[in-house]
């Protein structure tokens, strides 16, 4: 069955004269239990389709369907059940001022659950902190620390899709593999769908089944970490995203 | 181990076990921070000193404010049982400065309670929302902000009646404009950082989002900005009570008291420099004050 499914997917920042085309017709289709990568260097357009995807770039023309909901102008609440994000820098997606309590409590309670304690505790234990950060406020915590409680924090609504726009490159590389490892955990536990945005070719190869490669706005190549692995790149720039990367 | 250690160390923990622990531990933090700054005590030890003076007054002044006296009227310093001499009446100033610091910071109060909290609804609502909100308010604030801010609170009293609480509300009036101002910007580059978004991601409303993630950073740098304001915002007061548009007398707000003494300001200089050296202690405390808080209360500061 198919999680996500993107068509002919457009998005444009500004109006007029000053409009940006940052994403050309963009086409692909994630399966369910699926780990989804998209490649290419800054600017390509691939953290903007995961903005379309979650509503945060309101600009946007095509056809995004989640789980068989087709997605309009405004998204329902069923839509954040289903789909949830971590963002790149773990520094700025924390609100300063909030305890890991209140950050990942108030997502709980607008989510509809009431058993928000045992839920808190379960979930720093399912991304591997102790309670003992339970209380902690952002500044107390290390990046990757960060990084996990904004991955508690998407993992709160027991979501089915989870948005992945570059989570370990604002880390430490001996961090980064902690978190990769985790998000690797997580996802056979839970059976969640990654769709996870990276310029980091080995990241996505460790997390990924399939990728797209995008180059100034469009999906050049779709293929799948096999091919990635034997350098079987079809389309030239793929091929020289490759050879850069070794 | 004594009790004070443990109470210390319980504070001091990197690891709160509970809500409230996490809030008393943060608190204790914010204190130490600013006790480390001893400009700032000072200033904080001189509002506490206007506080306890305002609150027992008529055990403190050692004679009736009110009480006039006009075979003992302008006495210099020290003169018998007159430690900052007598006034225009024979009235004693130390025991009118001790009632005035009531007025003082009955304004303050009433000031800082309405011209911060008009400010940040109005800038916080006007940054998040956007569009045309954003220009009408923003184009309000703008003509409070065009005119004088003495002259503006000047037709507010002049169309309400004079008196003091007239004087506050057009003291607050004209006093809220910067604040929407400061609010719509923090508000600015708050609404667009991650954290906004990650809360919009669990469908927050625009209500909850303004209320709960973003005043809570806007309120710091408004409460820095108003204990800056504070001296300007009592010297405003004077400045209506100077011009007989304030406290009216024999009421002894510190302004008036000025305005008063200013007719023999040249052979007794102490009737206007009492309330004036009053004015300034109090203004610079609240600045003191503030430079404080703001290496306290940032929160990028966080170590």
């Amino acid at each position: 069955m198919k999680m996500l499914e993107v068509k002919a997917l457009n998005v444009w920042f500004g109006a007029g004269r000053d409009r940006v085309d940052a994403v050309k017709g963009a086409n692909f289709t994630v399966e369910e239990g699926e780990s989804f990568g998209l490649v290419g260097e800054s600017g390509s357009g691939k953290s903007t389709i995961l903005r379309a995807i979650s509503g945060l770039a309101p600009q946007w023309s095509g056809g995004i369907n989640v789980n068989g909901m087709s997605l309009g102008r405004r998204r329902p609440n069923a839509f954040y059940k289903t789909v949830q994000m971590v963002f790149q820098d773990p520094y700025a997606s924390l609100h300063p001022r909030h305890s890991v309590d209140q950050v990942l409590g108030e997502t709980l309670y607008l989510h509809g659950f009431r058993d928000i304690d045992a839920r808190v505790v379960r979930l720093l234990d399912d991304v591997g902190l102790g309670q003992k950060f339970r209380f902690r406020y952002p500044h107390q915590l290390s990046g990757g620390q960060r990084q996990r409680v904004a991955i508690a924090r998407a993992l709160a609504p027991e979501p089915k899709l989870l948005l992945l726009d570059e989570p370990t490159s604002a880390l430490d590389v001996s961090v980064q593999a902690e978190v990769l490892n985790l998000l690797a955990d997580l996802r056979a536990d839970h059976g969640l769908t990654y769709l996870m945005v990276s310029h980091d070719l080995s990241v996505v190869s460790h997390v990924c089944d399939r990728l797209a490669v995008m180059k100034d706005g469009e999906i050049v190549e779709v293929m799948d970490v096999a091919a990635l692995r034997q350098m079987r790149a079809t389309h030239p720039y793929s091929q020289q995203l490759l050879q850069a990367s070794i | 181990m004594s009790d004070r250690q443990t109470l210390r160390d319980w504070l001091l923990t990197e690891t709160p076990t509970s809500r409230r622990h996490a809030k008393l531990s943060a608190l204790y933090h914010g204190w130490l921070t600013f006790r480390s700054n001893s400009m700032a005590m000072l200033g904080l030890a001189i509002l506490v000193a206007l506080v306890l003076t305002a609150l027992f007054a008529p055990l403190l002044a050692p004679l009736d404010p009110f009480e006039q006296n006009l075979s003992q009227r302008l006495l210099p310093l020290g003169a018998e049982n007159h430690l900052f001499g007598t006034d225009s009446l024979g009235r004693d100033i130390l025991s009118r400065l001790i009632y005035g610091a009531r007025i003082t910071l009955y304004i303050v109060a009433l000031v800082a309670l309405i011209a911060p909290i008009v400010g940040l609804l109005v800038g916080t609502v006007s940054g998040y929302v956007g569009g045309w909100i954003d220009t009408v308010l923003m184009r309000v604030t703008d003509i409070f902000l065009a005119f004088p801010r003495l002259v503006l609170a000047l037709a507010f009293v002049a169309a309400l009646g004079a008196g003091i609480e007239n004087a506050v509300i057009a003291i607050s009036l004209t006093a809220w404009p910067p604040y929407a101002r400061i609010a719509r910007a923090e508000t600015l580059t708050i609404r667009s950082s991650d954290y906004i978004s990650a809360i919009k991601l669990q469908g927050a409303g625009p209500l909850r989002i303004i209320t709960k993630h973003i005043w809570p950073l806007c309120i710091s740098s408004l409460i820095v900005r108003v204990t800056l304001d504070m001296a300007g915002i009592i010297l405003a007061a004077a400045g209506l009570g100077f011009l007989g548009l304030g406290a009216q007398p024999p009421s002894p707000e510190w302004g008036a008291m000025i305005s008063e003494g200013r007719r023999f300001i040249l052979d007794h200089w102490w009737v206007a420099t009492m309330p004036g050296l009053a004015i300034f202690t109090v203004s610079l405390a609240f600045n003191l004050l503030g430079d404080g808080l703001r290496d306290v209360l940032d929160p990028k500061a966080g170590d």
